[in-house]
């Protein structure tokens, strides 16, 4: 297959980025999209034309949420329930343009061409996003007992890879997406109760100080999530939260 | 043996609270064993700096185990024990773990699920609320835990929500997108390590009293594999440069059920979670003719029907059935495919999940797997609901690594190893849902009481310094090798990092993979040095060393490889045997069995560097089992 990539150039955090076009040819249909940038990296080095292209990678299986690139428009392009590195370039027409971009939003600064930093969703997290127990000194595992139902539930929060997707796809901006699935997660096993109130405001605190913006209620976040995560986690964060502010954790 | 644990924990030194806050400890990776290590560490009260390469230590590549953790609760009532979890291990391991390192593991693997639970990990119920189990390879009892497919990014996100805990509290510092560079020694202590800033490119120094490495393991050395594209044996090995011994490095585990190769350009192999295995049926065709018929597409896997099918793992294992420890499926698979029974590109077996669609229903089939079963699907476009998977063993896991003390104490004082960068636990194969517990139990279990036992006596040295000669000679040395790695790229002929690194992969899996021998190994050797020179001569790597450059890092491990390949190889021709994952061709049985030499290699070979290019000298640890009786392993 032959394509036409635009790709987003920029040599670090300060510079002017700006569009770069390249021709690529003879791919298979079978290649990873990833694997397809390797090839082009590979092409840039033999003939010295460029600096490699930089894209965050690791597992290449979907589940670390290292790879997250904006694709023609869509994070983690035109297919549903997947991550970049899941993507293969039979979901592409022969002679495509391909427009690839790093993810968009204040919190997440470019580090280099098509590399963001992150960080701000790990500062999310350590406001709050854990049960608090040290090692050692808890109860047997089957001493708690966890309804199935809710087990499940939880466990669909809890896919998140924190791959930043959501806030990309959002006009915001915002990771409302990203923190109702660690609140949900959390508070719907009975280990995760007693401090939810707590942790739904300070994770919502943190969140806002970092500069991600307020829901949009357009559900972008829930149509590119490659971990399908759902829109009711937003809602129930609203709730939580409310619940936290009307004193409800006092109770 | 029982009791050692016990008894070391009753008499290992303390140090007060007032005193750990003036100790600091060095933790290098973020999987389970250093998140679990930091976390604890931390809430304990000593002074812990952790570092990762990626972005945040969530991405680590344990996140990426799918199918459980193994413990010896049995919640199931069907005869599991810390002594049977003890002894499945031994075994599977084929007698070449130290006992007792792994009564220990077994030990405090119930633990690591109360621990885990209390954390939020929300592992699968059943409708009493209760907790779920399922069965793993190389076991009869279901003692494994799991969380859908995707039990290692459960456990990960519970120890990752413990160091953040530790992080906000002030106990743990993190310090992401870093790579350890090297580690500096100080009057024979481990005192520090020099990380290259990857966002920067600088060099930074960081000095504690104690350093834990627990980097992971070198299946990348072989390129293709089911790891990480960034994990990487080079922590481990500046610290075998720097003094620490390597044990059993020709210990490397072949997971049986990959999704195969497809093409040149391919970066890694997936793995289909073991757990796959507990319902889905191994087999390749009965007939050559029909084998052939599918390879050229004439026939699907369907076509077959049941009486020309052989379901080769049950017929020659049928104890255990599909459930045989991987290096022997893997093994099996590999025979098949060479006697000319492979299906897709000749180097693929069906794993067949028609049966228990049929018994079970497809929802609930999709209960159980479908994430895995989506994952399949997206690589391979074909829908396992419909017809069977294909798979063939990949390069997953490595049991070698440093070699560590019962108190996972390098044979640098100061430095300790955990989880897959540490040898200790898995001997010659590692069963499945086994790495997890280990890295837990390491990092929530052991290293809290054998790193206070070391450091307290340190609390006489005072704060360490990273001023010292010590430090700026390390520092001196990386860069020097990196402006070394930077200087070929004048050459007119040239090839990317990983140009060389595909044909690394290449000459060890061919030559050093599933099978060796005394020929293959000596011509590996041969093939590694002419590469390492091809390398030196025209290897590109593009930009400078004070950026942001992916291509320098790939470069720095790849260097590294080449030393750690040439161990591998010199491990692997000296071990005149076949156990676990280690199968020589001159040593297996009339039925192609491992066949072991209890009396000339029961022992951990601990290897230790001598300088680029010469070889290393082996120190025997003599394996004396005074629990286990030791036996053929048989899964027959």
């Amino acid at each position: 297959m032959r394509f036409t990539l635009h790709i987003w150039r920029q040599e670090n955090a300060r510079a002017k980025g700006h569009f770069e076009k390249y021709d690529l040819d003879n791919i298979s249909a079978d290649c990873s999209f990833l694997e397809m940038l390797d090839i082009l990296n590979e092409r840039l080095i033999n003939d010295r034309i460029a600096h490699p292209v930089c894209f965050d990678n690791d597992c290449r299986e979907g589940i670390c949420g290292m790879c997250g690139l904006y694709i023609n428009g869509r994070p983690h392009g035109n297919d549903d329930g997947i991550t970049t590195c899941q993507l293969h370039m039979r979901k592409f027409k022969d002679g495509d343009d391909i427009w690839i971009e790093p993810w968009r939003a204040k919190a997440f600064p470019v580090i280099r061409d098509l590399v963001v930093d992150r960080s701000a969703f790990d500062k999310i997290i350590q406001a709050g996003g854990y049960i608090s127990t040290t090692t050692g000194g808890v109860p047997d595992a089957n001493t708690i007992l966890v309804p199935k139902h809710k087990a499940d539930m939880a466990m669909d929060a809890a896919s998140c890879i924190g791959c930043g997707a959501c806030v990309a796809a959002c006009k915001n901006a915002s990771a409302m997406l990203f923190v109702g699935a660690k609140v949900s997660h959390l508070a719907l096993l009975p280990q995760g109760k007693v401090e939810a109130a707590d942790r739904v405001k300070k994770m919502v605190a943190k969140m806002d100080e970092l500069g991600f913006g307020s829901c949009t209620n357009t559900y972008a976040c829930e149509a590119e999530c490659p971990k399908l995560i759902k829109r009711q986690n937003i809602s129930r964060l609203n709730r939580h939260w409310i619940g936290s502010l009307l004193g409800r954790d006092r109770r | 043996m029982a009791e050692k644990w016990t008894n070391y924990k009753a008499s290992q030194k303390l140090v007060n609270p007032a005193n750990k806050r003036k100790l600091d400890i060095i933790v290098v990776g973020t999987g389970l064993a250093g998140a679990s290590a930091a976390a604890s560490l931390g809430a304990m009260g000593f002074n812990v700096e952790i570092f990762c390469i990626q972005d945040s230590p969530r991405r680590a590549h344990s996140i990426a185990a799918q199918g459980g953790i193994n413990a010896a609760k049995n919640y199931q009532n069907d005869g599991d024990s810390v002594e049977r979890l003890f002894r499945d291990t031994v075994k599977g391991g084929d007698y070449r773990a130290r006992e007792a390192n792994v009564y220990r593991l077994a030990e405090v693997s119930g633990a690591i699920i109360d621990q885990c639970v209390a954390q939020g990990v929300p592992f699968a119920r059943d409708y009493g609320g209760l907790l779920e189990n399922r069965s793993f390879g190389g076991a009869q009892v279901s003692r494994t835990f799991y969380a859908k497919g995707q039990t290692g990014q459960q456990l990960l996100l519970g120890a990752y929500g413990a160091l953040s805990r530790e992080i906000a509290r002030g106990t743990v510092k993190l310090y992401t997108r870093r790579e350890m560079m090297d580690l500096v020694v100080v009057d024979g202590r481990a005192r520090g390590i020099i990380v290259r800033n990857l966002v920067t490119g600088d060099l930074e120094r960081y000095a504690a009293h104690a350093v834990v490495l627990a980097t992971g393991g070198y299946g990348n050395l072989y390129y293709l594999s089911t790891n990480a594209m960034n994990s990487n044996g080079s922590a481990a090995w500046v610290c075998h440069r720097k003094g620490a011994a390597f044990a059993n490095p020709c210990y490397v585990q072949i997971h049986p059920t990959c999704i195969p190769v497809h093409g040149d350009y391919q970066s890694k192999l997936t793995l289909m979670s073991e757990s796959l295995r507990n319902d889905g049926r191994i087999w390749v065709p009965k007939k050559k003719e029909d084998a052939e018929a599918i390879r050229a597409g004439k026939l699907k896997a369907t076509d077959i029907p049941e009486e020309d099918r052989d379901y080769y793992l049950e017929r020659r294992y049928p104890a255990f059935g599909n459930l045989v420890p991987r290096d022997v499926a893997s093994r099996a698979a590999k025979e098949r495919c060479d006697a000319g029974y492979g299906v897709g590109t000749g180097y693929a077996v069906y794993l067949d999940f028609a049966d228990v669609i049929q018994r079970l229903g497809k929802e609930a089939v999709e209960q159980k797997y479908g994430n895995l079963f989506q994952m399949y699907q997206k690589i391979t476009d074909e829908n396992p609901y419909e017809t069977p998977m294909m798979i063939y063993p990949a390069i997953h896991y490595t049991m070698g690594g440093l070699w560590v003390d019962y108190e996972l104490q390098t044979t640098i004082p100061g430095l300790f190893a955990a989880g897959e960068a540490n040898f200790s636990d898995h001997g010659a194969n590692r069963l499945g849902a086994s790495a997890l517990m280990q890295g837990l139990a390491d990092g929530y279990f052991v290293l809290p009481y054998t790193l206070q036992n070391y450091l307290a006596d340190q609390i006489y040295v005072g704060k360490i310094s990273a001023t010292s000669p010590e430090f700026d000679e390390a520092e001196n040395n990386v860069k020097k090798r990196l402006e070394r790695l930077l200087r070929i790229s004048g050459q007119s002929t040239s090839h990317s990092v990983d140009h060389f690194h595909k044909a690394l992969g290449k000459i060890m899996w061919e030559y050093c993979g599933m099978a060796r021998n005394t020929e293959s190994l000596t011509k590996a050797k041969q093939l590694v040095s002419e590469l390492e020179e091809e390398f030196w001569k025209s290897v590109f790597i593009p930009g400078t060393a004070n950026e942001f450059n992916p291509e320098l890092e790939k470069a720095c491990r790849l260097e590294d490889y080449f030393e750690l390949a040439q161990l591998v190889i010199a491990d692997a021709l000296h071990r005149e045997e076949s156990c676990g994952g280690h199968f020589r061709t001159e040593h297996q049985t009339e039925d192609g069995e491992t066949l072991r030499d209890d009396e000339h290699f029961m022992y951990v070979a601990a290897w230790e560097y001598q300088g680029h290019g010469q070889p290393e000298t082996m120190e025997r640890e003599p394996l004396n089992y005074e629990y286990i009786q030791i036996a053929n392993r048989n899964y027959k």
